[in-house]
């Protein structure tokens, strides 16, 4: 049973502007004052730290927001400051997300010695027309060179394309994709593009002015992708993520197998198990500004925890774990909810989904089948109906 | 006590809009039994429903008195009657109850096919009829056309109509001076025994049931024991009286008058209509002639669309049962829809009312299924059942052959749309009987068999002949007919709430149409679903549901686990609304729209 690990999730939540698709927890400010964010972001992982003794890290994440927007200085102060309370053992993944537009040789080094050593690039796609439809602010050479220099400056690196763009054909997608192979080292995230509430996309959505590929070609673009990726070697360890074995994403894995992990910063998220309140659910105030003047009163802009019983520990695991194609460990959904699975779910009901081919059932894991995880959604409806 | 030959007792005939309640309202007002402040439109339809759809439902009758231009004052006692086909058994007491009637023409239209039957029965009841010709001040009415009409298709000699506008109260004097010289006058004998006809009967919460009378013999005083004659039971009248239209308590109602008694009944399946009313000290020898009953002959399935509302519902059902006699209901269970209640109603507009008075009054959403009409299961053990509910359809190797309601169906439209209608017919297996051509329309008789009028008929009609053709039926029996129970299966599952009986000959184009319907509201799932419509083990309809392909999120990081779950929850709380066949989950509004009367 592989360990799930214990992460931590640091969140920047400025941006250049924002882009028409994201619902992330994104601002646009003209100016930031560094120094006094610098020490809000260490207070409160202070203040976590010291709700989880003896925990040790197993990966660090700076998301955003554009987190390559920080300086150097402040992700050098927290993963010193997380090594003095957690322990961090040379080697851990550290990955800071970075977009194109910001950049350069220099930048990336002051990362590097800051102990980032994995780049994800927010590229979404590798030709200028559909870079402006999606509002980014890079052209393709600027992504490809900003790759080049990933490349150079990291051993590990990673970046994102969206696809399912409106108009987008098999054919092109085909063609960009292998443009992305060509590039890409050992890991690609390869997002389906999915309109989300409260974005402008969302709004040219609802009004018809934008037209998303119906379920059918979707179906099509996915399984091509699926196909593509595992004959370049890079097959989908996760719905949406690929990479040539051992090259997986160390923090997403501790996500999607529903490990531990704490959220820094405005807007961030985490799953902790405490030794007095067990599994709880944390988020911070979402406002930047708000975030910031609760820190700095009391130490952590934190909500109220929220308790997580065990049958929504399970729909969590499950839920998370078949995304993978590694599947969940049986052991894990004992070790969560202290029963075993054929004891929370109508074993007919399992043994029917197998029969479909929808999932596998072996003595000590249950995995999604390929056809099981594109169709997650109902899949998951039935296991927990 | 008014001597008899100053009493007239009448009703009116008309076709929906033709103007009889605004006549009605105008002769209240020339006699004055209502102030002007009082008048609000349509004075006897009470229920909102009525004076919304501008339809009576119930009988109501009104005592006006009216000075002559001979210097005498007449007792008139009009008797305001349902006009539609639904309540032909309503319109049968009511004029039974009157020695005469006015049919009222509109001047624009012409006769319509509902006048025809309802002119039909009062000539049936031996009723003297005096042609009224309403809306004459419209620059389309052609008088001298709907004369011819009147004396061309119903043979009544119309050279003396009365020329009105009810709307605009011209010549309301001309009706009332005709309604007392050319009507007669009721026959009775006030020293006989008691005997009166329950014309009709209400609940009313303060009062409770109230039954309206027409004295024949005797007189009926407060105060007095009376004997139902069907029934047995003897009752003490509480008040006697009248509608002016107001409600006035007076002491005595003698012979050939109308007016209403209360005896502290509390059901009103206790009074009979049609049942004779005598005095317990002195009864009658013999019963008056009564009214065959009324009996359903349309059903269909009523539910809540909220299984909680389902108590509420059969409190609803029997607040309405209690004022219509002729309303029946029983519990009903199906998997699709839960639990709720078998209804037998007179016709398609009693249906329909019932749904809208539920709704409305009750506050109540409900689910429908498609009306069906009962069927006679001759089985091979030689008796005979009836077939409700096709979901009740009994073995079919146990059934010798199967009957079906047939009915006489009458058609008036402008010939210009006879052709589609003829096809319509047609369709519907009807049977053509009569086509006759008066001033510019045509005039159809067909015989249908009534589950192909019930399915759409009405709609199909009103499209083809933009609305312009009238439509009016009577039973007219059972016939035998090569009937099949059609079943639907949804993932090789029979789904019994979908079944429907219906003839071999339409089995196709129906099971086609609810393949195709099924296939639009069942959502796709993780496999592909076949839908059949089968008549026994025979496939002769299929449609299929292709298999979904993918749903999952792209993306489901950024930590908020929370908000996913919740999504998933969302979605569980969804499938509550869902029903269970098999794998399948099928949506309750699937069935609501593929069950809809009618076609989309």
């Amino acid at each position: 049973m592989p360990d799930p690990g214990f992460a931590l999730y640091v969140h920047w939540p400025f941006c250049a502007s924002k882009c028409p698709y994201c619902d992330f927890n994104s601002h646009v400010r003209e100016r930031v004052d560094h120094a006094r964010w610098r020490a809000a972001l260490l207070r409160e992982l202070d203040w976590f730290a010291d709700l989880t003794p003896g925990r040790r890290l197993t990966s660090v994440f700076f998301g955003g927001g554009t987190p390559s927007l920080m300086e150097p200085a402040t992700v050098e102060a927290v993963l010193r400051r997380a090594d003095e309370r957690w322990g961090l053992p040379a080697g851990t993944e550290v990955t800071l997300e970075a977009n194109p537009t910001s950049v350069e040789a220099d930048r990336f080094r002051a990362f590097r010695a800051a102990g980032v050593n994995r780049v994800s690039l927010g590229i979404q796609a590798l030709n200028d027309a559909d870079l402006k439809a999606l509002g980014r602010r890079h052209s393709a050479g600027e992504a490809l060179g900003a790759i080049r220099l990933a490349r150079a400056s990291f051993d590990r690196f990673s970046f994102d394309l969206i696809y399912a763009r409106p108009g987008q054909t098999g054919a092109a997608w085909a063609e960009e994709l292998n443009r992305a192979l060509d590039e890409a080292v050992g890991h690609l995230s390869l997002y389906q593009l999915t309109i989300e509430e409260g974005t402008q996309f969302h709004t040219l959505h609802q009004r018809g002015e934008l037209v998303l590929p119906d379920e059918d070609a979707q179906a099509d673009l996915y399984e091509m992708t699926q196909a593509v990726l595992g004959a370049a070697g890079l097959p989908a360890y996760e719905i949406s993520n690929h990479a040539r074995p051992g090259e997986e994403s160390r923090h997403n894995l501790t996500y999607w197998r529903y490990g531990d992990y704490v959220g820094v910063g405005p807007g961030a998220h985490g799953r902790l198990t405490l030794p007095d309140r067990g599994k709880v659910g944390t988020r911070t105030h979402r406002a930047p500004e708000a975030w910031l003047d609760l820190v700095e009163r009391q130490g952590s802009g934190a909500k109220p925890f929220e308790p997580v019983p065990a049958d929504a520990r399970l729909a969590e695991l499950l839920m998370m774990g078949l995304r993978l194609a590694e599947g969940v460990p049986l052991a894990r959904v004992v070790a969560e909810t202290g029963r075993t699975l054929a004891d929370q779910v109508d074993p007919d009901r399992l043994a029917r989904l197998e029969r479909q081919g929808f999932i596998t059932l072996s003595e000590d894991r249950l995995a999604a089948t390929e056809a099981g995880r594109a169709r997650l959604n109902a899949l998951l409806g039935t296991l927990l109906a | 006590m008014t001597d008899l030959s100053h009493i007239r007792n009448f009703s009116i005939i008309a076709h929906i809009d033709h103007g009889k309640s605004t006549l009605a309202d105008r002769l209240i007002e020339f006699c004055g039994a209502i102030e002007a402040r009082e008048m609000k439109a349509q004075l006897l339809d009470n229920m909102d429903i009525e004076r919304e759809r501008g339809i009576t439902i119930k009988a109501q009758t009104v005592r006006l008195n009216y000075t002559a231009l001979n210097g005498e004052t007449y007792q008139l006692n009009l008797m305001d009657t349902p006009g539609h086909v639904d309540f032909a058994y309503e319109v049968s007491r009511s004029l039974a109850a009157c020695e005469g009637s006015l049919l009222v023409v509109d001047a624009s239209q012409g006769v319509e096919a509902q006048t025809l039957a309802n002119v039909y029965q009062a000539i049936d009841a031996n009723h003297e009829i005096v042609p009224v010709l309403n809306k004459i001040d419209l620059p389309a009415a052609d008088v001298p056309r709907v004369k011819e009409q009147i004396e061309d298709v119903i043979g009544l000699d119309a050279s003396d109509a009365v020329e009105i506008s009810a709307k605009t109260g011209l010549n309301i004097q001309g009706v009332l001076e005709a309604i007392c010289a050319r009507l007669p006058a009721p026959k009775g004998d006030a020293a006989a025994p008691l005997q009166a006809l329950i014309v009709d009967s209400w609940y009313d919460p303060y009062l409770g049931v109230v039954i309206l009378v027409r004295v024949v013999n005797g007189e009926l005083k407060t105060g007095s024991k009376i004997r139902f004659m069907a029934t047995g039971a003897t009752r003490d009248v509480d008040r006697v009286g009248i509608f002016t239209p107001k409600k006035l308590q007076i002491d005595k109602l003698g012979p050939g008058e109308m007016g209403f008694l209360t005896a502290g009944i509390k059901d009103i399946r206790d009074t009979k209509v049609g049942d004779t009313i005598t005095e317990e000290r002195r009864l009658a020898e013999r019963p008056l002639p009564g009214f065959k009953p009324s009996v359903p002959v349309v059903f269909c399935g009523l539910f809540p669309a909220d299984a909680a509302d389902f108590e509420e519902l059969r409190d609803s059902l029997g607040k309405l049962a209690l004022n219509d006699a002729s309303f029946q209901f029983e519990t009903e269970s199906s998997a699709a829809l839960g639990f709720g209640f078998r209804c037998g109603f007179l016709g398609l507009l009693h249906l329909e009312i019932i749904q809208e008075r539920l709704e409305r009054e009750f506050n109540l959403d409900l689910v429908t299924t498609a009306p069906s009409v009962v069927y006679r299961m001759h089985m091979t053990d030689g008796t005979i059942k009836e077939l409700h509910n096709p979901a009740d359809m009994p073995d079919p190797v146990k059934i010798d052959f199967i009957e079906e309601p047939w009915i006489k169906a009458t058609i008036m439209l402008p010939d210009s749309y006879l052709g589609g209608v003829l096809q319509l017919c047609t369709e519907r297996r009807g049977v053509q009987k009569d086509l006759t051509y008066v001033g510019g329309r045509a005039m159809l008789v067909y015989e249908l068999p009534l589950n192909e009028v019930v399915f759409d008929f009405y709609d199909r009609l009103k499209s083809i002949s933009r609305g312009y053709a009238s439509f009016d039926y009577q039973l007219e029996g059972y016939r035998e007919g090569d009937l099949v129970k059609m079943s639907i299966l949804v993932n090789n599952e029979p789904v019994d709430a979908l079944s429907i009986i219906v003839h071999r000959s339409q089995a196709e184009y129906r099971g086609r149409m609810l393949c195709e319907r099924l296939k639009d509201l069942i959502p796709r799932h993780m496999f592909k679903i076949p839908i059949q419509a089968a008549i026994g083990g025979r496939v002769i309809a299929r449609e299929t549901i292709s298999a979904l392909r993918k749903d999952v999120l792209a993306k489901c990081y950024g930590g908020d686990i929370t908000r996913k779950r919740k999504l998933l929850e969302k979605q569980k709380e969804g499938k509550k609304r869902m029903r269970q066949f098999g794998e399948v989950e099928i949506p309750q509004t699937a069935f609501i729209a593929a069950l809809r009367m009618g076609e989309e």
